[in-house]
């Protein structure tokens, strides 16, 4: 950092001070806002805690009228379609980012790329009402029919299969963390030195042996921390799947039946909570979906700074 | 043509098939928001509220409600946002600079319904307002909170591309360190739009944290400290009505929203060129 | 039929080099490796002009010339790695025991295991052991059975001068050694496919003397085996390992003689010059 000089005049100096001062009180907002969210979210939901202890994580009944609040279907829901999610959306990504970093010719990669980023600039809610109304009925419920059909022997196949249920919401998350898992994949790829994939080339490997050996193996740490950002991404999403899942406060052991996340669940819930219990509550299911969510994006954030260099902009 | 020869082309086409089923959903979104959208919009849609009885309504309040409380975030997240990438780029020094940088990048990645718990807990609940304490003001704190680390980060990414010899030359000629400071901003503008516009892009289409503190309405703007309606709220509760005229508004609605959204996003991927992606 | 040959055995054979041959060096025999009139282009550049000539059979070929005479690209058409660079060209043959590599129904993959290549920078696979990386080659190819790999890594790796080094420390990573040990890990993984020609493309110009010299030793030991190919502009390496050595400039082949010949009584004034140090 260069130095200053000291400079001619009160008047330079005073305001160079106070704006020193404005940037280092807003950037003291960042660490304090992160620890607001802590201590706001635990101290508020300090009466929903004295009253249910652990019994809110390990007990299945949501019952506002009897006052009795537990999330574990809700949060085996937040796990359970987050993994579908990455099952089923991390192979795609994958594939995605293979082909932009080692097939597609220049010009169509940047296009491409583009065009798959605009994914995550769709809003939520849009995503939720096009679920809803197309990809439900459309794709998932013939899906599932045909997934019942051919499978239907196995429990995790067996419900009802009315197309917003579990399965569903696993399904919009994958489309959701696409964006984020490909673009994370196809700069770690990118970042492959060209004598990896020479020296593969040279002993007789073809182009996918090539890719699977070099790049895949050189880019896997990047790779996975992109497969944790959008695991991260996946708990967090609320509108989109909640207007998919079902919102049935049980948690079956089949795909096919209607289920709920954190998310969807606090969602479900406004507007209509009152009172100390209800609202310390709601406020402990935003303060375990933070602690999940946290340890995700953590997770994520500390192999990406320490492993792949930094290539994207990103936000 | 030997097994591998044969496998090498069966994998590099399934990598093929999978941009095409990533591509996928994007265009059908695109076609059923603008097909069934555009049949919903009239100058009548436009420029009436919500009209839950009659067929008259529209989205009036619905996007007044968003410009305001998106104006009201930003009015708190820019300036913050700014100076806090100018902190991160300028102030900071190494070791101090990345701390608070990936703090702000864990930030980016809470999940927006948390954000409105934050501001419900803290705000909503205790405040004693005719509507049960959802205000715009709750509202536009919540999505100003969102939009801080994102403007913080792409600012700061933004000023470290200025290159050192500016810095050295302004402070060579003895002015001041905020005004080097602005004169930098200045030079990296394009970034710093490009982030200001995609942090306000991202929080107009943000619906969840809005549902604990705005609530919604069906009226026009009603103050500060009154609930608001906005479009994505006026999304959720149409779209999932089940009544064939209401959903038909949310899809009218949806277009509006989208076309504004990814035009923004389009737009500045034309001009900058740069790969971004929200993480 | 070439193209029907595998390359290698995936069972039975031992492992060790085919027999060793006593071929005095002027018996007309059939070249290894003969190039035609060829001709490469990076897009627009024209890198090689016609350039022909033939490699003994289990001897160590030179190639030396100032910065881009083309000589790294002359090596790497012939196995085939030059078609990999988008917008490459190349016209003419490359014949590897009397057949057109570049032939309509040629396996580029069974061309590249049949002729092995150790780069400038040494570059094993960093993700995996230093024994995975020995073997990766025959991965590859499909050998699976791990005893197999084994014995072939050790073999690879004793033909390397690597053994005694590393035995203890299989299974760390490739990039865990030295640049010099990283270089002959990099000689044994290109072994361990049993090629028969090797090129070298500069492989000590990143090494230390002390690693530099180890690998030349390393090359005098390989010709008995093997067809060896070295690019180098260190004029000296060239003379103490190479039996022939061939001068390139401006992508054109000037002068190819027995390296003796070539050092003391070039034929070329443009070979002279540049021995002597006049330019390049």
């Amino acid at each position: 950092m260069s130095t200053f000089p000291a400079g001619r005049g009160r008047k330079g100096a005073l305001a160079d001070n106070v704006f020193r001062g404005l940037v280092f009180l807003f950037a003291a907002l960042i660490p304090f806002i992160l620890a607001a969210y802590l201590f706001e979210l635990g101290s508020h939901s300090i009466p929903s805690i004295n009253a249910f202890g652990l019994s809110f994580v390990f007990g299945s009944q949501w019952n506002p009228p009897r006052e009795i609040f537990e999330v574990l279907p809700e949060i085996l829901g937040t796990l359970v379609s987050s993994l579908i999610a990455i099952a089923i959306g991390v192979p795609i990504s994958l594939g995605v980012a293979v082909f932009l970093s080692e097939i597609s010719p220049k010009g169509p990669r940047e296009i491409i790329s583009a065009v798959v980023e605009l994914l995550a600039a769709v809003p939520s809610i849009v995503f939720g009402f096009w679920g809803l109304v197309i990809l439900v009925p459309q794709v998932v419920r013939p899906v599932e029919g045909f997934l019942q059909a051919a499978l239907g022997f196995i429990p995790l196949f067996q419900h009802a299969a009315s197309g917003y249920d579990l399965f569903a919401g696993g399904v919009i998350l994958a489309i959701m963390i696409i964006p984020y898992v490909a673009a994370v994949s196809r700069d770690a790829m990118l970042t492959v030195p060209r004598s990896q994939l020479e020296a593969a080339y040279a002993l007789g490997g073809t182009k996918s042996e090539v890719i699977r050996m070099a790049v895949l193996g050189y880019a896997r740490s990047g790779i996975i921390a992109g497969v944790f950002l959008g695991f991260g991404r996946a708990i967090g999403e609320t509108m989109a799947v909640t207007l998919v899942i079902g919102n049935s406060l049980q948690f079956t052991s089949s795909l096919f039946a209607p289920a709920q996340t954190l998310a969807s669940l606090i969602a479900n819930n406004y507007g209509e909570t009152i009172g100390t219990v209800p609202v310390a509550a709601l406020i402990e299911v935003g303060l375990v979906l933070l602690g999940l969510s946290l340890l995700a994006n953590f997770g994520a954030r500390l192999i990406l700074r320490r492993f792949v260099r930094k290539g994207a902009q990103m936000l | 043509m030997n097994v591998r020869n044969i496998l090498d082309k069966v994998w590099l086409s399934l990598a093929v098939a999978a941009v095409v089923v990533a591509l996928a959903p994007l265009a059908s979104i695109i076609y059923y928001v603008t097909v069934r959208g555009i049949a919903a919009i009239s100058w009548n849609f436009l420029t009436h509220n919500f009209d839950q009885i009659g067929n008259s309504g529209g989205i009036a309040n619905a996007l007044e409600g968003t410009f305001l409380v998106v104006a009201l975030a930003s009015a708190i997240g820019i300036p913050v946002g700014l100076l806090a990438g100018v902190y991160i780029s300028e102030y900071a020094t190494g070791r101090l600079a990345d701390v608070v940088r990936f703090l702000s990048d864990v930030l980016v990645g809470v999940p927006s319904i948390v954000t409105g718990i934050l501001v419900y807990s803290a705000i909503v609940v205790s405040f004693p307002t005719p509507y049960k304490g959802y205000t715009a003001f709750a509202a536009g704190i919540a999505l100003g909170l969102m939009e801080i680390p994102i403007i913080a980060n792409t600012t700061s990414e933004s000023l470290k591309l200025v290159p050192n010899s500016l810095r050295e030359a302004s402070a060579a000629l003895g002015i001041r360190k905020w005004r080097t400071i602005f004169l930098m901003m200045a030079n990296c503008l394009g970034g710093i739009m490009t982030g200001i516009l995609l942090a306000t892009s991202r929080v107009a289409g943000e619906t969840a944290p809005l549902l604990l503190t705005a609530l919604g309405s069906t009226q026009s703007f009603q103050g500060w400290f009154n609930s608001i309606e906005t479009m994505t709220l006026f999304i959720f509760q149409n779209g999932t009505s089940g009544t064939p005229n209401l959903v038909e508004q949310a899809w009218g609605a949806s277009f509006i929203l989208l076309i504004t959204v990814l035009g923004i996003n389009i737009a500045i991927k034309l001009v900058t060129r740069r790969r971004i992606v929200f993480v | 039929m070439y193209s029907e040959v595998e390359g290698i055995e995936v069972e039975g054979s031992p492992v060790s080099a085919s027999a060793v041959n006593t071929i005095p060096f002027d018996a007309g025999k059939h070249p290894i490796v003969e190039v035609r009139n060829l001709n490469a282009w990076y897009g627009p550049q024209h890198i090689l002009s016609d350039v022909s000539m033939k490699f003994k059979r289990n001897r160590v070929t030179a190639i030396i010339g100032p910065s881009g005479c083309g000589k790294s690209t002359l090596v790497r058409c012939i196995n085939r790695l030059h078609e990999l660079v988008p917008n490459s060209k190349l016209t003419g043959n490359v014949m590897l025991d009397g057949v057109d590599i570049y032939g309509k129904q040629i396996d580029v993959v069974v061309v590249r295991r049949r002729i092995g290549m150790v780069f400038q920078k040494p570059n094993p696979f960093p993700n995996m052991s230093i024994r995975d990386n020995v073997v990766a080659g025959l991965k590859l190819a499909g050998v699976r059975d791990k005893k197999r790999l084994d014995e072939i890594a050790k073999n690879a790796l004793q033909q390397a001068f690597l053994w005694d080094e590393v035995k203890d420390k299989l299974s760390n990573s490739g990039a865990s050694i030295s640049g010099g040990q990283q270089q002959r890990l990099c000689i044994a993984r290109a072994l361990a496919v049993e090629p028969e020609v090797i090129l070298m493309d500069e492989p000590c110009s990143a090494l230390d003397p002390t690693a530099t010299a180890k690998i030349e030793e390393l090359i005098n030991k390989l010709s008995e085996d093997y067809t060896v190919i070295i690019v180098t502009h260190n004029m000296q390496q060239a003379s103490r390992v190479a039996d022939y050595t061939a001068f390139m400039y401006l992508g054109k082949l000037i002068e190819y003689d027995e390296t003796p010949t070539m050092f003391e009584n070039p034929k070329e004034e443009l070979t002279e010059r540049y021995i002597t140090g006049k330019f390049g």
